[in-house]
């Protein structure tokens, strides 16, 4: 049976897939360029005044005090960046003539896609850590312990497989590429509708009971309760619950599209 | 080594294959002539596992296709029509990937992939992107992906339409040297030179049926040989039957008047001549580009 080679397929698929990350390298950097450019935008142009504006900051509140509340809705941002380059690179495979090799090939047949979702992992640590980077040097400090970094990561990583699954079903079920870099859009817009940016309580009736319970809201507010050393509560548990039920869809869904993809 | 019987494929109202039946002899070149749109690669694509029949069954060195799948995959490698490379990664990249998709240990692997890259043609190109390499050198890495996986069984689905000469007889001498290993080619073309060139058995295919099928020889009997198409010196044009026999181009030669001639050419006969000769029709690409001529 071809699932006992599930692992070392997946492997093969995985290195192939970073390959294509160093020999295609501008696709990656705008992805991870992206999160980066909105930091900066909102810290130097809208954080003064933000920052001033936070419920309950103290007088004298500024851009940093603004960078430490969006940095975690950023990285948050920066794993939805990475996951609508899976998409695109899922939507390269099937629309080429390479998977007609691969389904033809006596090979565990998840590992075409298993490939792209540990890439897609690999690639957000990396891009949680340039963006958490650029963050620092602008004067992001944390007073959490290794301990709640390390839960913040494990979060981080859980909704990577969620986001991942969700955008490979996208890039499945493209019939394009371009579509493929178009449909997951709204991944990286979403965290603007939610507590990401700004506090849900200012917002009108309708948007603030879409932010407050839409799946980022939780996510972000975990994050960034773990990574200042507050306890996150129930919120990890929405946050959690919230990423397995995306991760299961989105593996569904794609697992459905990708047998039944007919040949060219 | 591949029976087919009763294949059916239809896509709505549109029948695709209306009934196929084939038997490919273990270590021969099977070749499927015919035209665009006749069912060639629908076949194809039954017989490696891609797409499922609405009816009959396909059965390879003994397994169903449908069944038994992953006995069928590890014995077939297909090349098709669409190039199944990876531009990103370079050649031997690309074959270090089959050859881990095939589970071969390191040391066969590396071998595998030099002695490959070696046998056709590709060292020099070896560790550059695919995406620099030419049509012909494409087509070469596509068939090489297929073979480090020793298939059995091979799908050829159109292997040279759009290389040049050189690069086509490079191609031909490889699937050659295959067969002479003892693996089984199944092979479509649009070419009667290729089928001729390189086949044991050839089925014509038109409209989703057979319309003939046996060894070259027995089909080129069926088709009224070529023609000798002459010029004349007034602008006139005459086109004369002839098998190509040297006694049959004497005779039209000797009834021609050296003045009047502008040029002779000797026509052989093509897939259009298969053809007409079999299904009383030119080929269906020759029926749309007219039709879209009209239109």
């Amino acid at each position: 049976m071809s699932t006992t080679y599930a692992v070392r397929d997946s492997v093969t698929m995985l290195r192939r897939n970073l390959l294509h990350w160093v020999r295609y390298p501008s696709l990656a950097i705008m992805l991870v360029a992206q999160p980066i450019l909105f930091l900066l935008l909102f810290v130097y142009v809208f954080g003064g005044t933000m920052g001033a504006g936070l419920p309950g900051a103290p007088t004298g509140a500024d851009r940093t005090d603004y960078l430490e509340y969006i940095t975690p809705g950023i990285l948050i941002m920066a794993v939805a960046s990475v996951a609508l380059g899976t998409a695109i690179s899922v939507a390269m495979d099937m629309t080429g003539g390479i998977i007609a090799r691969f389904r033809t090939m006596d090979i565990a047949k998840v590992s075409v896609l298993t490939g792209h979702v540990l890439g897609a992992v690999l690639k957000s640590l990396v891009a949680v850590v340039v963006t958490l980077g650029f963050a620092v040097l602008l004067g992001y400090r944390s007073d959490a312990s290794v301990g709640e970094w390390l839960a913040a990561f494990g979060l981080i990583v859980l909704l990577t497989f969620a986001l991942t699954w969700l955008t490979v079903g996208m890039g499945l079920a493209a019939d394009s590429v371009e579509t493929a870099s178009n449909t997951p859009m709204f991944l990286v817009l979403l965290p603007f509708i939610s507590s990401g940016f700004v506090p849900t309580d200012e917002m009108p009736w309708g948007l603030r009971h879409f932010a407050e319970n839409q799946p980022f809201t939780p996510m972000i507010d975990s994050l960034r309760a773990l990574t200042s050393g507050h306890s996150p509560g129930n919120d990890l548990w929405l946050a959690i619950g919230w990423a397995v039920l995306i991760a299961a869809l989105g593996y569904l869904w794609s697992r459905r599209l990708f047998t039944k993809v007919p040949a060219r | 080594m591949m029976e087919v019987s009763g294949l059916r494929k239809a896509y709505g109202d549109h029948t695709v294959l209306d009934g196929i039946d084939l038997t490919v002899p273990t270590g021969t070149v099977y070749a499927l002539l015919g035209p665009n749109g006749a069912g060639k690669t629908t076949t194809v694509n039954i017989c490696s596992t891609l797409l499922t029949a609405d009816d009959g069954e396909v059965r390879v060195a003994g397994h169903d296709v449908r069944r038994e799948s992953d006995a069928v995959r590890r014995t077939i490698g297909l090349t098709g029509q669409f190039s199944a490379i990876d531009e990103l990664l370079t050649g031997r990249e690309n074959l270090r990937l089959m050859a881990d998709l095939a589970h071969l240990d390191r040391a066969t692997a590396k071998a595998s992939v030099d002695a490959l890259l070696a046998r056709l043609d590709l060292v020099d190109a070896a560790d550059r992107r695919a995406q620099t390499y030419s049509g012909g050198m494409k087509r070469r890495l596509d068939l090489a992906m297929t073979l480090i996986a020793r298939p059995r069984l091979i799908f050829l689905d159109e292997p040279t339409t759009g290389l040049d000469p050189r690069s086509r007889r490079e191609l031909w001498s490889i699937v050659r040297e295959q067969v002479a290993d003892g693996v089984t080619v199944l092979l479509t073309t649009q070419y009667l030179e290729e089928a001729d060139a390189l086949a044991d058995r050839v089925a014509v295919l038109d409209g989703g049926r057979l319309v003939a099928e046996g060894t070259p020889a027995e089909l080129k009997r069926q088709v009224p040989g070529g023609h000798v198409q002459v010029e004349f010196t007034d602008g006139r044009s005459e086109r004369l039957a002839s098998d190509g026999s040297v006694a049959s181009l004497r005779k039209i030669l000797d009834g021609l008047d050296d003045s009047e001639v502008a040029g002779v050419t000797v026509e052989t006969a093509d897939l259009d001549d298969v053809f007409l000769a079999l299904t009383g029709h030119p080929t269906t690409d020759a029926t749309t580009e007219e039709k879209e001529v009209l239109a």
